[in-house]
């Protein structure tokens, strides 16, 4: 299928733009390890996607001329258009429910919502059709779009900047959720994600945008090229032996913060990185939990109701015998996300986590 | 308490106000809902005075000029105004404030919508009327302990009628409705001001809002400042109808438009809107035009995507300027006078400075205090955890 850029569309893109556009399809072509940030390697992923396949279409709030508040959509205008890359009118309800359209006429759209506590205008949409479409046609109708959030908190932001609001997601049938705590998995989950027939709730840890890796895109190109998948495959982010902590998105660093921690003290803890939170890799996670005995759940949501306390059954359903401890969770507190000067009481960190883990019923 | 008033509006009600405008103005309910042909502008940039048969007026769409006294008072709080966003900015660039979005060049908006209301009346601000918020007497560190980042909110909606200043947009429309429809059943006479910008009117809650005030015929006045920018989307991406203003027709209630940077026009437009709101004749939709002089937030880059002529095309038209010439060529604004504005502002910059320069302590247990009115055992419990971490940190120091 083809969809007709026309190049007078982009006449008016400022200098800015057009320097991001270069600067992308630089990124495009270099081959070999390079530091990269989150934001750049999700970016290059929605440009290669948008290469690969003229149906791939990214609109949202923003995310045309500027590039996106946090500027991860920088560039695609300039470089596909105005057609493939617009700003709509401000009002996500709307966007996610011409993304439903759009996806039932042949498109593969990629929308933003712009924060994530401002994705609520949209729910009604998500959960009534993105959820249930595939379902509701017995899969004669597909959804195959991208929903990104930038989510929760640790930037200092104010009040509806910060929200955790994955449960509400994975708690809704029919919707996938990812979540990448890495540069590559940043690359590797967004093409997955743009790939796939499913609706995929992409849920961006909005701090670690300016984290950087050395990642050889060369590499994840072919990677994708070859079909390798991360959805439902957890990633041991470090060995261990003594006690798992399972961590995703946001808090897959502060764990490993912990274990580094904790290995200075003679304690070596596994760290799991769940990846796709939606579907959940059971057997990943459950082996890591039957090797050690011991695991404490990260999560910067709220504890009650949420992903970490599913995480938190399912384990203990399929792995009890091998417990040596409950689990036990290091999570965001039950109240609604503090102001700034007030967040650092409120996520969970290193030393949380170590007093956690000191709490595992350590016999000796 | 005593329910007077009736919620639905009666079976007659389109007849009925097609009648009353028919009688009160002599012209049809459309002509009455309708926007003007041109937008109501008193003033020009330089600060003449506009002919009478210039300021955009007509049969139905009749505007008398303000009086002096409100004239002076309004100019005060407009120099005011202009001097706490300049401080707002100056503290953020030191970092004594997390963000501001600055109503720089939006003053005569601000002051305005506050000062057309009464005291039993109510405002719902955006994040961006903070100033609208002081002018109707929020202390103004109240008002800035949010930009702080010390708590989500810094002032008592119930002191002086104005909701917090809200963020998600335009879900503060609804609330100014019900504001307005519990005062009605009640048989008060409370009018609210309902604050969105040119962006927000894209929003689902917008267009609910303004029909629910319509079918209930509430006295809400909807105000759109319409800054011609949305973050980075133009106005031309929200809305190809031929203004904001024409949109009130569509809900049956009446639309006008008002140079935004012209404070007496503005003033004669809201002050009439309340006037005919407290008769009984339902909401209003103003639009005033205006622009954004600053970026976004002090997080946006402006740069990205305007070109500065247009900012400078702006600037000619500053509401300040264009007050203080037409005061001044009224022979109402004298040295001494200015002097004195000049000095309240200063006090009120002071006050930011220092009331915002001390290091208030946060309070971490506040975390759990007010979620709910009656507290819960599982809050009790995570209370009680973060302060045993608390003391046995203080204790390790
Ligand atoms: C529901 C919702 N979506 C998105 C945002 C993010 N956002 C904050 S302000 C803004 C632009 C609003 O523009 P406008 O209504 O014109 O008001 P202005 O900022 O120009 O005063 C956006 C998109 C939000 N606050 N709420
Ligand atoms: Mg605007």
């Amino acid at each position: 299928m083809t969809v007709t850029t026309t190049a007078a569309g982009t006449a008016n893109v400022s200098a800015a733009t057009a320097n991001a556009a270069a600067s992308a399809a630089a990124t495009a072509e270099a081959t070999g390890p390079q530091s990269l940030t989150m934001a750049k390697a999700l970016n290059t992923a929605m440009a290669d996607a948008m290469r690969a396949d003229s149906s791939v279409l990214v609109f949202g709030e923003d995310v045309g001329m500027l590039g996106g508040v946090f500027r991860i959509t920088d560039g695609l205008m300039a470089e596909f258009g105005e057609q493939r890359c617009f700003d709509t009118p401000l009002a996500e309800s709307g966007i996610v429910g011409m993304a439903v359209g759009m996806a039932i006429n042949g498109m593969r759209p990629v929308i933003e919502m712009q924060f994530d506590a401002f994705a609520y205008p949209a729910f009604e949409q998500i959960v009534s059709h993105v959820a249930k479409m595939h379902n509701r046609t017995k899969g004669k109708l597909k959804m195959p779009m991208v929903i990104r959030v930038p989510y929760a908190g640790g930037i200092g932001g104010v009040e509806h900047h910060c929200d955790s609001s994955e449960s509400y997601y994975a708690h809704t049938a029919g919707l996938k959720v990812y979540t990448p705590a890495t540069v590559a998995d940043g690359y590797r989950m967004l093409r997955e994600a743009i790939d796939s027939d499913d609706p995929v709730m992409f849920m961006e840890p909005k701090k670690l945008y300016w984290s950087k890796d050395q990642v050889d895109l060369g590499a994840l190109r072919a990677e994708h090229d070859a079909g390798t998948s991360t959805e439902g495959r957890a990633a041991v982010a470090r060995p261990g032996t003594d006690a798992t902590l399972i961590a995703y998105g946001p808090s897959v660093p502060t764990a490993l913060a912990a274990a580094a921690a904790a290995a200075e003290e003679g304690r070596s803890l596994e760290v799991i990185d769940v990846r796709t939170l939606v579907p959940f890799d059971d057997e990943t996670v459950c082996a890591s939990v039957r090797k050690t005995g011991r695991a404490v759940v990260i999560a910067e949501a709220h504890g009650f109701a949420s992903v970490s306390s599913e995480i938190v059954a399912r384990v203990q359903e399929r792995a009890f015998h091998y417990l040596a401890a409950p689990i036990l969770r290091v999570t965001g507190f039950d109240v609604p996300f503090p102001s700034p000067k007030l967040e650092h009481y409120y996520l969970p960190s290193v030393d949380r986590i170590l007093d956690a883990v000191d709490d595992l019923q350590w016999e000796d | 308490m005593t329910i007077h008033a009736d919620h639905s509006a009666p079976e007659t009600a389109v007849e009925d106000q097609a009648a009353d405008v028919r009688t009160k103005f002599g012209i049809s309910v459309e002509d009455y809902m309708l926007p003007a042909r041109h937008q109501i502008q008193m003033v020009n940039p330089d600060g003449t005075l506009r002919p009478h048969d210039e300021q955009g007026t007509e049969p139905g769409h009749e505007y008398p000029t303000p009086s002096d006294a409100e004239l002076m008072a309004a100019y005060e709080q407009l120099v005011v105004g202009r001097r706490v966003n300049d401080q707002n900015s100056a503290l953020v660039r030191q970092g004594r404030m997390a963000v501001y979005p600055s109503s720089h060049g939006q003053e005569a908006c601000q002051v305005a919508a506050a000062m057309c209301l009464s005291e039993g009346d109510w405002l719902f601000p955006t994040y961006r009327d903070a100033v609208a918020v002081m002018t109707r007497g929020v202390d103004p560190v109240e008002v800035m302990t949010i930009f702080r980042g010390d708590w989500h909110g810094g002032y008592d909606p119930k002191e002086h009628n104005v909701g917090i200043q809200c963020t998600p947009l335009t879900t503060q429309l609804l609330h100014a409705v019900g504001v307005a429809h519990a005062a009605k059943l009640r048989g008060e006479n409370t009018v609210v001001m309902a604050m969105c910008g040119d962006g927000a009117t894209s929003e689902g809650d917008f267009h609910e809002a303004l029909n629910f005030a319509a079918v209930f015929h509430l006295p809400v006045i909807f105000f759109v400042q319409n800054n011609k920018y949305a973050i980075s989307v133009p106005l031309s991406h929200q809305s190809v109808a031929p203004s904001l203003a024409h949109k009130a027709v569509g809900y049956g209630m009446a639309g006008e438009r008002v140079d935004g940077n012209d404070l007496v026009a503005l003033l004669a437009v809201m002050d009439r809107a309340v006037k005919l709101a407290r008769e009984g004749s339902g909401p209003l939709l103003i639009e005033a035009h205006t622009y954004r002089m600053q970026a976004h937030t002090n997080a946006d880059d402006a740069t990205r995507y305007r070109p500065d002529s247009e900012v400078a095309e702006w600037q000619a038209k500053d509401p300040l300027t264009r007050m203080k010439s037409y005061l001044a060529d009224k022979g109402l604004l004298d040295d001494a006078a200015s002097n004195r504005i000049a000095e309240h502002a200063e006090a009120v910059a002071t006050q930011l400075r220092e009331g915002l320069g001390e290091e208030v302590p946060v309070q971490p247990l506040d975390l759990f205090k007010y979620v709910f009115a009656k507290p819960t055992p599982q809050l009790k419990e995570q209370s009680d955890m973060l302060a045993g971490e608390l003391a046995r940190e203080e204790s390790a120091k």
